[in-house]
């Protein structure tokens, strides 16, 4: 859909060589739903600062892919390493790690009984230990960024979607991530407020945020990606980078697929 | 009518130990129901187990019956429980536990994954996402089960007058030994000191509902 959205010109991509160490790497990671085989044998290495977009057709295991590197999702085999620290299986470990990896869903999962602030300010307060004078100036700052500080008082349902998930962004980077994780954060938006999301994703991606983004925003993509990895069938099918993916993909997979998203 | 107002006294002591027997057993129970509903929803498996064990245990044991192992049963194993108001209490928490227990699973249940995954993926341990987030949330549909179960317990309370203690059916039992052509006036004496407690819980049970309504 929409492969030419228009999306702000002067956030242009980084060089890739300005990319960074290994920062997220999967190694051999297989997961099964039951006689489901989601994710086969999944190899990943995300470098610091860089950008992939994970495109599929539903089912094809992103989603589970993108939700295993918190550990949202357990696997079956293989490992996730995160800075070099393999993914802890429980307790505070786990949580602790989890504060260094960003998420933004495709619902929002706003805390529905939080107003704005309070959402963005919680998780800085008790898993980062800020005093709330810090973890409020921290959060207006953020807010403003994503262009919803005007609406830090009121509950997330007064909200419309778009507000709601530059909310969630806003939520995500208040923890000082060292990755973002983003799971279709703009498929469950009104059109005219997907815009609003992918700006400020683009801006993030610009400076110079490590990204991991599932979506079928193929403008996003070819804009922001330093990389495009194509899954299908719960396995990569092919990497690329988005100018070479987009116009000469490889695979027939990945031919049909785009032949059918990109015919309108 | 006579027979009330002359009785009064009798009535009042017999309330106010129904009163204490409640208050205290509600206190309890809530306290211990929601350790077991925490530990329902924990990580751990064989915490989940062990909950999932008593509530069930308890949810499907007659109140006359756990009465009659901690007096009857209990010794034997070294546990000496007195006849009295702090065995009747403690036999209602054990019991009553199990049912609030299952109302806060309940209410946790209701409030969507998406909240617990959120306050998780933002680095919250299990314990500050369920204080934080899930729990503030599941009140508003934990209330109405749980005035149920307070309800039940203030009459549940009666069971203890089987058990040597002189609450409001074992006042209106003694009253009516004194006065035995007066028996239905006296029952339902009781049953107005009890609907007493009961409807006031109502009240605050629908005070509370709109107090911690917000819209999703």
């Amino acid at each position: 859909m929409a492969q030419d959205r228009a999306l702000p010109q002067d956030a242009g991509v980084p060089d890739r060589s300005e990319l960074g160490a290994p920062l997220v790497v999967l190694d051999k990671v297989n997961k099964n739903f039951g006689a489901l085989h989601v994710l086969q044998d999944i190899d990943l290495t995300v470098h610091r600062g860089e950008v992939v977009v994970v495109i599929g057709p539903s089912g094809s295991g992103k989603s589970t892919l993108c939700r295993s590197i918190n550990r949202l999702e357990t696997i079956d085999t293989g490992t996730i390493t995160i800075d070099g620290v393999p993914v802890p299986a429980e307790g505070k470990a786990l949580a602790r790690m989890r504060a260094d990896v960003g998420m933004v869903f495709q619902s929002f999962n706003l805390f529905a009984h939080k107003t704005v602030l309070e959402n963005v300010t919680l998780g800085p307060i008790k898993a980062n230990g800020l005093k709330k004078s810090e973890a409020k100036a921290l959060a207006m700052q953020l807010l403003e960024r994503v262009g919803v500080a005007n609406q830090a008082d009121k509950l997330p349902a007064q909200l419309s979607g778009g507000q709601q998930q530059r909310v969630a962004i806003a939520r995500a980077l208040a923890m000082k991530p060292k990755v973002m994780l983003f799971d279709e954060p703009t498929s469950a938006l009104d059109p005219e407020m997907i815009n609003e999301v992918l700006d400020v994703m683009v801006s993030l991606a610009a400076e110079g945020m490590t990204m991991i983004v599932v979506t079928h925003e193929m403008g996003f993509a070819r804009k922001a990606a330093h990389r495009v990895v194509f899954m299908d069938g719960g396995q990569v099918v092919e990497e690329a980078d988005p100018e070479t993916f987009f116009t000469a993909p490889e695979s027939e997979r990945a031919q049909d697929f785009l032949s059918k998203i990109l015919t309108h | 009518m006579d027979v009330l107002v002359d009785n009064l006294p009798s009535y009042w002591a017999g309330f106010l130990v129904t009163m204490r027997l409640t208050l205290y057993s509600g206190v309890i129970s809530l306290a211990l129901g929601l350790v077991l509903a925490a530990l329902r929803v924990s990580p751990i498996r064989p915490l989940r187990g062990l909950a999932a064990t008593y509530v069930e245990l308890l949810r499907n044991t007659p109140l006359t019956l756990v009465f009659f192992f901690l007096i009857l049963v209990a010794p034997q194993f070294g546990v000496i429980a007195p006849l009295g108001f702090w065995t009747a209490v403690i036999c209602l928490s054990l019991y009553t536990a199990a049912f609030v227990a299952e109302a806060v699973r309940s209410g946790i249940n209701s409030v969507g994954v998406g909240q617990a995954e959120a306050s998780r993926a933002i680095g919250l341990t299990f314990g500050q996402s369920l204080g934080n987030v899930i729990l503030p949330q599941a009140l508003r549909s934990v209330v109405p089960p749980m005035i149920n179960v307070f309800i039940a317990l203030t009459k549940n309370t009666s069971v203890a007058a089987g058990f040597a203690v002189v609450e409001l059916v074992g006042s209106g039992r003694r009253i009516s030994q004194g006065n035995p052509g007066d028996a239905v006036i006296i029952l339902i004496g009781v049953a107005l000191f009890y609907l007493a407690i009961t409807i006031p819980l109502g009240v605050i049970a629908s005070t509370v509902e709109r107090k911690v309504a917000f819209s999703r």
